[in-house]
């Protein structure tokens, strides 16, 4: 299990990566959210894989350790909001600048400064 | 007493939801409620600075959860000066934002409250986690008031702003984890006393957890790989929202600061100070771009934001020379820097108005209606900023350049003097040709609202303010030094009624 949720979390990461460093905001802000997506797993896995444990502590037997299960959620409310929040920014940032490019020029005007 | 220590963080937090409960209020009660919450703010700041000067480590265990295990708030001396020092500049801040700037938009007070939360936060938790979740709270604050009032510029810069800095959320998580995963723990006491006697196997992913959190801090510190975001969206942002940012790059510098102390300092084996050499020599790196900066700017705001990152090259080098005179001289600059840059921010603001259509451009404009106080003005945030004597920049700097030992003089002595010497060359070019070089014709422009004089006043005010307290403060940080590189005093007063880390 560990060899897959590794594998996971890189491809997804990877991809995240590659996306947040396109030129345009709509793939930047897919790039993002997956991004948070791996970083989220990989917390996860920070306090060791443990299958059929508690969730909590009872008695003796082995539980998951809680922590990274908090740490988790408060990620995933932090990383919902800024997804949000990045999405209407995008949507605002194409509105007032006319084209959806993370510096808001437009592709003639690249074409120019480069002559 | 005891729970006056979470109050910096309760009171803007309950300010913010009012003022964000009546956002369609009047404005002249929104501007009461903020100007007496920040005042109220400095007052709380100035008790908790009096019980921190005496030495005591005090910590504030939120719902009651006793370290390691629950959350803590901690008072040292550090973080006391950082949170005055927040609400002094906030201060300022607020009355200039009460001249009008902030019916520009809607709900300015109530996300400057929030802000001033997050910041407030960051400086005084004891806890890695927790200090993420403050960085959060300030950033999306801070994203939302970069963008008041609107406009072409502001948007652009916000982008790049927002998606740099949620790619810094995601890199602080993975270091958390990354270190939680290599200690157990995410309390920064509890985690500095588990070092010590960290199996030699997990070195290397505490390592590299280390060195991913000084990603993070460098790029909200503004360090030289890292600090491209950061001229364009000072220059954009509304002027009182550009002067709070001041203190922004400096939550950076105190979490390099707090972290490698504290963490990595002298009880973490070979993993001590292993931030050192990254800092001192990219420090020096982002001093030199900066003076570049510095002199090709071509307006009075971009100017000011390439001062900041002079100020962050200056304040960095003193966190790389890693010795407790250093770190006293940089708190000393720390102080006084925040400040006189976050009064030229709102100065430069005030300049663009009254020159209409030149606004902040150094080119040639109109002659000023309030020309003579505004260059006053500007004359003595300059001799400041640029540290000439008498004004505190040169005390500063002085103190600086004393610290470093010998083989670090040969580098940073050179630098930092022609980095002052560019500043000069760049601020009396923009102020000759600001007040000097106008065209004919009749004085123009309004007159400019007495609340913008005095915040900008207050804030200028500090620097001569600060020569002359020079002695008391100077104790001060130096006593804070001391704290800072005797990190056991605080491992032990958070741990010892659990009889250490388990």
């Amino acid at each position: 299990m560990e060899s897959l949720y590794a594998l996971t979390t890189g491809v997804l990461s990877a991809c995240g990566l590659y996306l947040t460093l396109r030129g345009r905001t709509f793939p930047v802000v897919v790039g993002l959210t997956l991004l948070s997506y791996a970083v989220n797993l990989f917390l996860f896995s920070m306090g060791g894989l443990t299958t059929d444990g508690a969730a909590v502590v009872n008695g003796d037997g082995n539980y998951a350790d809680p922590l990274p299960q908090a740490l988790v959620l408060t990620a995933i409310v932090i990383g919902f909001a800024m997804t949000a929040f990045a999405v209407i920014l995008a949507m605002r940032a194409r509105g007032d600048m006319g084209n959806d490019h993370v510096d808001g020029r437009k592709h003639e005007d690249r074409e120019e400064t480069r002559r | 007493m005891p729970h006056l220590i979470v109050l910096p963080i309760v009171l803007p937090l309950a300010m913010g939801v009012v003022l964000l409960r009546s956002r369609f209020g009047s404005p002249g009660f929104k501007r009461v409620a903020s100007v007496i919450a920040t005042l109220a703010l400095a007052v709380i700041s100035l008790v908790l600075l009096r019980h921190a000067a005496e030495g005591e480590i005090t910590y504030y265990a939120l719902g009651g959860w006793q370290p390691p295990f629950g959350i803590v708030l901690v008072l040292d001396r550090l973080s006391a000066l950082m949170v005055l020092l927040t609400s002094v500049l906030a201060i300022g801040c607020v009355i200039f934002a009460c001249g009008g700037d902030d019916e520009k938009g809607s709900n300015f007070h109530g996300l400057f409250q929030l802000q001033l939360m997050g910041i407030n936060g960051a400086f005084l938790t004891g806890d890695l986690f927790n200090l993420f979740v403050f960085f959060e709270v300030l950033l999306l604050a801070s994203y939302a008031l970069l963008l008041h009032g609107g406009g072409k510029s502001r948007i652009q810069s916000a982008v790049h702003y927002v998606v740099l800095n949620l790619a810094g959320s995601a890199l602080f998580l993975i270091a958390v984890g990354v270190l939680y995963g290599a200690t157990g723990t995410l309390n920064m006491a509890d985690m500095a006393a588990r070092l010590g006697e960290l199996p030699a196997e997990r070195s290397g992913l505490v390592t590299a957890g280390a060195l991913l959190l000084l990603v993070v801090f460098g790029l909200k510190a503004a360090i030289l790989p890292l600090y491209f975001w950061l001229p364009r969206a000072y220059a954009a942002a509304p002027a009182p929202v550009a002067a709070l940012f001041a203190i922004m790059t400096k939550v950076g510098i105190y979490a390099i600061l707090r972290v490698y102390s504290l963490i990595f300092g002298q009880n973490a084996g070979e993993l001590s100070s292993l931030e050192q050499p990254w800092v001192w020599w990219l420090a020096l790196a982002t001093l030199v771009a900066a003076t570049i900066g510095v002199l090709a700017a071509r307006d009075l705001r971009l100017l000011v934001a390439y001062l900041v990152l002079v100020s962050v090259g200056t304040l960095l080098a003193g966190v790389g020379m890693n010795t407790p005179e250093a770190t006293a001289s940089l708190l000393y600059y720390l102080v006084h820097t925040t400040l006189v840059t976050g009064g030229l921010f709102l100065l430069a603001d005030m300049i663009g108005q009254q020159r209409g259509k030149a606004g902040t451009r150094i080119v040639k404009g109109r002659p000023l209606i309030q020309g003579g106080a505004l260059a006053g003005l500007f004359f003595l945030g300059a001799a400041a900023v640029a540290g000439l004597p008498p004004l505190s920049g040169a005390i500063g700097k002085a103190l600086l350049m004393h610290a470093a030992e010998a083989g670090q003089r040969l580098w940073l002595w050179p630098i930092l003097l022609i980095s002052g010497l560019c500043a000069i060359i760049a601020l009396s070019r923009a102020g000759s040709t600001l007040f000097w070089r106008s065209n004919d014709g009749e004085p123009g422009g309004e007159r400019l609202p007495r609340q913008q004089w005095i915040g900008v006043s207050l804030l200028l005010a500090s620097s001569p303010l600060l020569v002359a307290l020079a002695g008391p403060v100077s104790d001060y940080t130096r006593a804070t030094a001391d704290q800072l590189a005797n990190p056991d005093a605080l491992v032990s007063a958070l741990l010892s009624d659990n009889g250490g880390a388990q």
